[in-house]
């Protein structure tokens, strides 16, 4: 056995890239639940921004400007999603449905009647993409024995979104933890009543939570269609935005945790691309379709309670009313 | 009373223009979509060629779920259309259930064999145009390995890898086939990001021709074969001007053809089975000004010549979908 092969160089690559939309969409999620709003409009959210940043990068040329679209996009449907569960106290998990329904539906509508190209946008040149940075040294280091391959191939040379990403996890912590308005957003998803009291609203920290939610889906929605890709094609999150809330679950709504979950479906998928070094680690086949399925089944066993609970914010899905 | 009988006039208006429309023909798109640059855009523009030869008009719908397939079959069909015809091997299923129900509506289904007397079965031999493009990638490749990106793991997919593998091992059987499929849910058809890393993933397994067989999948893996500056092959329909002189080729389907007979035969079609290979030009592969600087006459010539050889016989290409089995790949 030979199980190096497992860490080839290439595949902790991939892994970077696979994890990089997952770890925004967690952390979105981590922050919209954490407040007490269950989102299941991650997806949509993703779905919408890595449209209109894919067409604001092509009209304009800028894939800044883009970056801004895809955000303001993600935010729209954040309101949209705070409206219906903050504002009117409606289902959460309703709202959320109805946002990828909408997202998936409009995405592909609007791209058909600017571009006419079925539902896509035109191929961005560059300028119109995020493109791979290489880090201070990554060329110079590159003869160095083990790190210099690490730090080359492996850290240096991607786009900004992907460093973003893993910054903000850290900057995520420090919000909840250390902050008195992390503090508070946390209160906010256990007992909502107890904020109030306090004199604080529960309806602007939710709002605030979820908005942070869109800023960071709609990152994550630009980076699938402005850094990994070069365009946005219909139903491009291919489910991301569901891995996201396992992944979610699978931490128990902790942003480190976060990060050594999506890292780990972030594997799971780019291993599973690589059927050949999985063979020459085991020296037998293992089936691809089996490790494109373990992600779910992890969660499904962390649900089942065999590894540890997991226990959802206290207040999560249900919509504050003041008096009763 | 006049509100009224504008109303009564207005409904007799809808009735008569609902039974206006009972000969025009129906073509139902697969949920990879209407404009997908490939296989559905294909059946749109053979219908839409159709259209303006003829001066008529065909009713059409995108399906958005799977559970659409018999509710759309039968709400044409009880709306008089005829012939029916429907994009994609997944209505075999909900095909077989409604044929019999309307025995005078003709259908027609692309890529997949449905046995009924109402029926024409379309398929093509892609395998017989993979193993031509199969040939081109093993004369364009380098590193002596190339490679085949499949969409969702099915036997036609699967037929698509068998063929051209069959290809390149025909010019050099040391090069090396590396195959993937994206998915096992149709979701497979549209991840271009998981495209982009199975093609990496391939690169970095010394691949240097990429043949992707994926619908809106195989748009990330042109764009990353594009970026990383190795070759690619398109799928069934031209898809070299994507990157022009980054797309060696691309094997093309003619399901436009499919769709125009259906359409021109009308109510009184043919049914049974039909099968459009090299020999009727149902498949080939795509020469054009974007990828004339990629294929050397030497290249153009063995695979015409070898295109010959299959329309004629001489030359036959193991169809996986035969046996389910595959000599020249294991999946």
């Amino acid at each position: 056995m030979d199980l190096l092969n497992l860490f080839d160089l290439s595949v902790l690559d991939s892994t970077v890239r696979f994890t990089t939309p997952l770890l925004l969409a967690c952390l979105a999620g981590l922050f919209s639940e954490r407040a007490g709003i269950f989102d299941i409009g991650l997806e949509g959210k993703m779905l919408f921004a890595a449209f209109f940043s894919a067409a604001v990068a092509a009209l304009t040329g800028s894939v800044w400007l883009g970056l801004l679209a895809g955000i303001f996009a993600s935010l729209l449907l954040s309101a949209l999603h705070g409206i219906a569960s903050i504002t009117f106290r409606g289902n959460q998990l309703i709202s959320g449905v109805a946002i990828n329904f909408l997202a998936a539906g409009l995405t592909v509508l609007i791209a058909q009647d600017w571009f006419q190209q079925g539902g896509r946008t035109p191929s961005l040149l560059s300028g119109g993409r995020f493109e791979s940075l290489t880090l201070p040294f990554a060329t110079a280091l590159r003869e160095v024995p083990l790190f210099g391959p690490i730090y080359h191939d492996l850290i240096s040379g991607h786009s900004i979104l992907v460093y973003v990403a893993f910054a903000a996890v850290p900057v995520s912590w420090w919000i909840l933890y250390r902050t008195r308005f992390g503090l508070r957003l946390r209160a906010v998803g256990e007992n909502p009543a107890a904020v109030d009291t306090a004199g604080i609203s529960v309806t602007q920290l939710r709002f605030a939570a979820v908005a942070i939610c869109g800023l960071l889906c709609g990152l994550a929605g630009a980076y699938l269609a402005t850094g990994q890709q070069a365009g946005f094609v219909k139903d491009m999150t291919a489910g991301r935005g569901y891995i996201a809330l396992a992944a979610l679950i699978f931490a128990k709504w902790r942003p480190w945790h976060a990060l050594s979950a999506t890292i780990l479906f972030g594997y799971l998928q780019a291993i599973a691309l690589r059927p050949d070094l999985i063979e020459a680690a085991f020296h037998f086949k293992v089936q691809v379709q089996l490790l494109d399925a373990l992600p779910y089944i992890l969660t499904v066993v962390i649900l089942a309670g065999f590894v540890g609970k997991a226990i959802p914010p206290r207040a999560g899905g249900e919509p504050y009313v003041k008096e009763r | 009373m006049t509100l009224l009988k504008k109303m009564l006039g207005a409904a007799a208006t809808v009735a008569a223009s609902a039974s206006f429309a009972v000969a025009e023909p129906a073509l139902i798109f697969d949920l990879g979509g209407k404009f997908d640059k490939s296989f559905n855009e294909l059946a749109f523009t053979g219908a839409q060629r159709w259209a303006d030869d003829t001066g008529n008009s065909f009713r059409e719908i995108e399906l958005q779920s799977e559970a659409q397939r018999e509710q759309a079959l039968r709400r044409f069909a009880e709306a008089g259309n005829n012939p029916i015809v429907m994009a994609g091997f997944a209505f075999a299923s909900a095909l077989g259930d409604v044929a019999a129900d309307y025995p005078d509506t003709k259908f027609t289904i692309i890529d997949m064999v449905v046995d009924a007397p109402n029926v024409r079965s379309v398929v093509f031999k892609e395998h017989e145009g993979s193993y031509l493009v199969g040939m081109m990638a093993a004369q364009a490749s380098k590193s002596g390995t190339v490679g085949f990106i499949g969409g969702m793991d099915i036997p036609l997919i699967r037929r698509f890898a068998c063929g051209y593998a069959q290809g390149v091992k025909a010019v050099n059987a040391d090069i090396k086939v590396v195959a993937n499929m994206t998915g096992t849910t149709p979701a497979a058809w549209n991840d271009p990001v998981k495209g982009s890393e199975l093609t990496k993933a391939q690169i970095s397994q010394g691949a240097d021709v990429i043949y992707a067989a994926a619908g809106g999948t195989g748009v990330g893996v042109l764009q990353t074969a594009a970026d990383e500056n190795i070759l690619s092959v398109g799928v069934d329909s031209n898809q070299n001007y994507m990157h022009p002189g980054k797309v060696l080729t691309s094997m093309t389907k003619k399901v436009d053809n499919a769709v125009y007979d259906a359409f021109s035969d009308g109510a009184d079609m043919e049914t049974g089975f039909r099968v459009m290979g090299l020999n009727n030009r149902g498949v080939g592969f795509a020469m054009d000004e974007h990828n004339a600087g990629l294929v050397s006459d030497a290249m153009a010539a063995s695979t015409y010549k070898a295109a010959y050889d299959i329309a004629t016989g001489a030359v036959s290409v193991h169809d996986y979908m035969s046996d389910d089995s595959c000599p020249n790949l294991s999946f």
